[in-house]
């Protein structure tokens, strides 16, 4: 053997700057949270001790929707170009600074540096640019005389794409003439802060960006508040159900972006190498912390053996560790409660008859980690089979024919997202007409543009995000 | 899963013309996995590791019609001594000549670990009947060449005819025997992913030990997505049964940066089992030099110039 080791290659922490305890931004300014309860946000690959960052609770959720309502005074004062130009300066200032937020990110949620360096941080910057573009042009997108925004968002975040997910909810909201105020995860809320920063920075109004942190409880304070006009939300499904009870009978907007079981079809006529690494890819990008993650894959069942085969290798090839180690593809499970759920998610699969092939790894001694995980031998009634896990599980299924392969495609809950293997075009398009999923890849997957609506079916939610459609979530639109 | 497998690892026409029909390669999935490998960070001493396999993977070329025996003197004896002030680097795999210089080559490395390699069957255009190339590999051989690099028959293969671009390796392979048979397929012509998936299975079918690039006399010679492409053959072609086969990347790699994006590729598609001059090589003229800084560089912390190290 000629072994050839990679050496360490570890992104510096020294470009960030974090500090011991951080407030609310409200009003254009940090402040103590009226509450005077903090919570540690921990590295989940060391379990360090980051920073203290504030609970939010009713009256700081007061303070920053009443700081938003009057910030939307000027907000609706300035012209759609010069709103425009805030975003714009927002997008560069991203770019900029994206080496420090994407070790920021990294630090904070666990996630490989390549990754928020290659993918989340371009992605955030074009959010930006993509939306500025838009903000004068809002009464031509839908062909309307008369859009208005709705006012004070309140916009609620998940920890898997901390700062992607603030770029998809903020740029159109503000672009389209809403004042927000964000609620970033509990584990996840530095990269937020950062960007309230640069908000500051870029001299954007008071009162037009607040960001509250804190919990579940603060998240719960926020959907409940009276002058709240609009709430858009992206995390699961339990707590999407539970926002859309308490908003029911109000006049609150909506739009949920919630969880998924993603069938990745693989069809005997693919091109094995390519699909396999489109597999890889559409599992364990981001640990599995994907709600349009591949974590079904369906694969006809006269590949089966081989594929699973070329599968298990490349899947072994897959360097897990630590999240700032450039050549990490696997980083840090996002906490401890996800580590314990999908610990039990995967014993249940075993005990029901799963097969399970775990890749042979050594994990960090501190931190949260779960090897790169694949189940075979899996039939549909199985929990692994219909729940979504949200780690790097993949649970397998076979088809027979394309009938059947869309048949349990489509037998689930859930409707954010599937992808299509073969090398026929017609079978694509025959596949994606009959899978009900808001975004269905062929012959690659996890690709994303700022240009192209993002949003689910079913259990996985209402409302798009991303490219034209996005823009009717922050706007009212009547001619 | 041996048993289509004949002598000189060559695989029956039946089965080959299959391979061959079910070839699929998509070209996203292939640029997606590129990119992503290149974005590896080697370092320090891995990045040493690797600078000094890539120097012993070399294979040390020249193709030109001025060469003479001089020149090839002279590069033979960089090829067995690239660094004579450092003895940690290893000597290049081979030198890389035409038929008519293979003896003065010889002469120098002798029985030294770097081997002759003669190109063959009127390389680069292999625009020649079957009987010239397999005279022009015979003498090659005779001439004490330890390798051939043939170039396969594009004419056929534009002309659909495979069975010809098969019959013909074969052929050369047989007049080979035990002498290590690299076959280019010329990328750069070929174009299409499917092509050169197309070439890779009907070279290792009709038993070449190594399928190569290019013949570095176009402009794009090699790119990382060829290798790719080849190295899943080869992978396959081992998975089947049919043993462990080579690569050659050769054409436009112009410096170490660029060498060790190819190994990564081997290292991660086929392994470390591969990472060794029996199974992977460069072919290389200026590529050498730059290597040699590099490792200099890592040693000593100075960036040299290149009259510190003796002309090839």
């Amino acid at each position: 053997m000629n072994n050839w080791e990679y050496a360490e290659s570890i992104e510096s922490e020294k470009i960030v700057k974090i500090e011991k305890k951080y407030g609310h931004f409200i009003n254009g300014e940090f402040v103590s949270p009226n509450s005077k309860k903090y919570l540690d946000t921990i590295s989940p690959s060391s379990e360090e001790v980051l920073s203290s960052i504030s609970i939010g609770n009713e009256k700081d959720v007061d303070f920053a929707v009443n700081a938003a309502k009057e910030g939307l005074k000027q907000w609706s004062k300035t012209s759609p170009s010069e709103r425009s130009k805030y975003l714009f300066k927002l997008a560069r200032l991203i770019q900029e600074r994206s080496r420090e937020f994407a070790v920021l990110e990294s630090l904070d949620g666990g996630k490989p540096i390549k990754e928020s360096r290659d993918f989340d941080l371009p992605q955030v910057a074009q959010n930006f640019f993509y939306y500025a573009g838009w903000a004068d042009k809002i009464d031509l997108a839908w062909g309307s005389e008369i859009s208005k925004p709705y006012g004070v968002v309140g916009q609620i975040i998940p920890w898997n794409f901390p700062l992607l997910m603030l770029s998809w909810k903020v740029a159109p909201a503000l672009a389209t003439g809403n004042t927000v105020v964000l609620k970033p995860a509990e584990t996840t809320p530095l990269t937020a802060l950062l960007f309230a920063e640069l908000c500051d920075e870029v001299g954007l109004p008071k009162g037009v960006f607040n960001l509250i942190t804190g919990d579940g409880t603060t998240g719960s304070e926020l959907v409940n508040h009276k002058d709240i006009k609009k709430i858009a939300f992206t995390g699961s499904t339990s707590v999407g159900k539970y926002i859309q009870k308490s908003l029911a009978g109000r006049d609150v907007g909506l739009t949920l972006e919630l969880g998924g079981k993603a069938a990745n079809i693989v069809y005997n006529d693919a091109a094995l190498d390519e699909a396999v690494e489109g597999v890889v890819n559409g599992i364990f990008f981001n640990q599995g912390h994907v709600c349009c993650a591949g974590s079904r894959l369906l694969v006809q069942e006269d590949i089966h053996d081989i594929f699973i085969s070329k599968l298990e290798k490349r899947m072994q090839t897959l360097r897990v560790g630590n999240p700032l180690d450039k050549n990490t593809d696997i980083g840090a499970i996002n906490s401890k409660d996800q580590l314990d759920k999908i610990t039990n998610l995967v014993n249940e699969g075993v005990s029901d008859g799963g097969e399970l092939f775990q890749i042979e790894c050594e994990l960090p001694k501190n931190g949260f980690w779960f090897k790169p995980s694949l189940f075979t031998g899996v039939q549909a009634n199985y929990k692994i089979a219909t729940e979504e896990i949200f780690g790097p599980v993949l649970t397998t299924l076979t088809f027979r024919t394309p009938d059947e392969a869309v048949e349990i495609a489509n037998n689930t809950e859930y409707g954010l997202s599937a992808g299509i293997w073969t090398e026929k075009g017609s079978k694509i398009l025959w596949t994606a007409d009959r899978l009900d999923a808001g975004v269905i890849w062929a012959n690659t997957f996890n690709k994303f543009d700022p240009a192209s609506p993002f949003g689910g079916y079913k259990e996985s939610g209402f409302g798009r995000e991303g490219g034209r459609h996005g823009l009717l979530s922050y706007i009212k639109a009547s001619s | 899963m041996n048993t289509n497998l004949s002598m000189n690892n060559i695989v029956d026409w039946t089965t080959t013309s299959d391979l061959v029909g079910n070839v699929k390669v998509d070209q996203v999935g292939v640029l997606d996995r590129v990119s992503s490998l290149a974005t590896r960070s080697i370092k320090r001493e891995s990045k040493l590791d690797a600078l000094e396999k890539i120097v012993s993977m070399c294979d040390l070329t020249t193709l030109e019609g001025e060469d003479t025996e001089g020149k090839i003197i002279q590069m033979s004896s960089k090829a067995m001594s690239p660094d004579p002030n450092d003895d940690n680097v290893p000597s290049a795999a081979a030198v890389c000549v035409y038929p008519a210089l293979v003896s003065t080559a010889k002469k120098i490395v002798k029985d030294s670990n770097v081997k002759v390699a003669s190109v063959s069957s009127y390389f680069p255009s292999g625009q020649a009947p079957i009987e010239s190339k397999i005279s022009d590999t015979q003498f090659a051989i005779d001439e004490g060449a330890d390798e051939i690099d043939i170039v396969i028959n594009r004419k056929a293969f534009f002309e659909g005819d495979y069975k010809k671009v098969y019959e013909e390796i074969k052929a050369l392979k047989d007049v080979c025997g035990e002498i290590h048979l690299k076959t280019i397929l010329e990328i750069g012509e070929l174009k299409t992913y499917e092509n050169i998936k197309k070439a890779s299975v009907i070279a290792l079918c009709a038993g070449s030990d190594f399928i190569k690039t290019s013949t570095g006399k176009i402009s794009n010679g090699s790119s990382r997505e060829a290798c790719l492409i080849m190295a899943r053959t080869v992978r396959e072609f081992e998975s089947y049964g049919y043993g462990m086969r080579g690569i050659k990347v050769a054409g436009g790699i112009k410096d170490a940066k660029d060498a060790i994006r190819y190994l990564v590729i081997i290292n991660e598609e086929l392994g470390g089992s591969w990472l060794s001059s029996d199974y992977f090589r460069f072919g290389a003229s200026s590529l050498l030099d730059d290597v040699l800084k590099q490792i200099k560089k890592l040693k000593t912390n100075a960036y040299q110039s290149s009259y510190y190290f003796p002309r090839g």
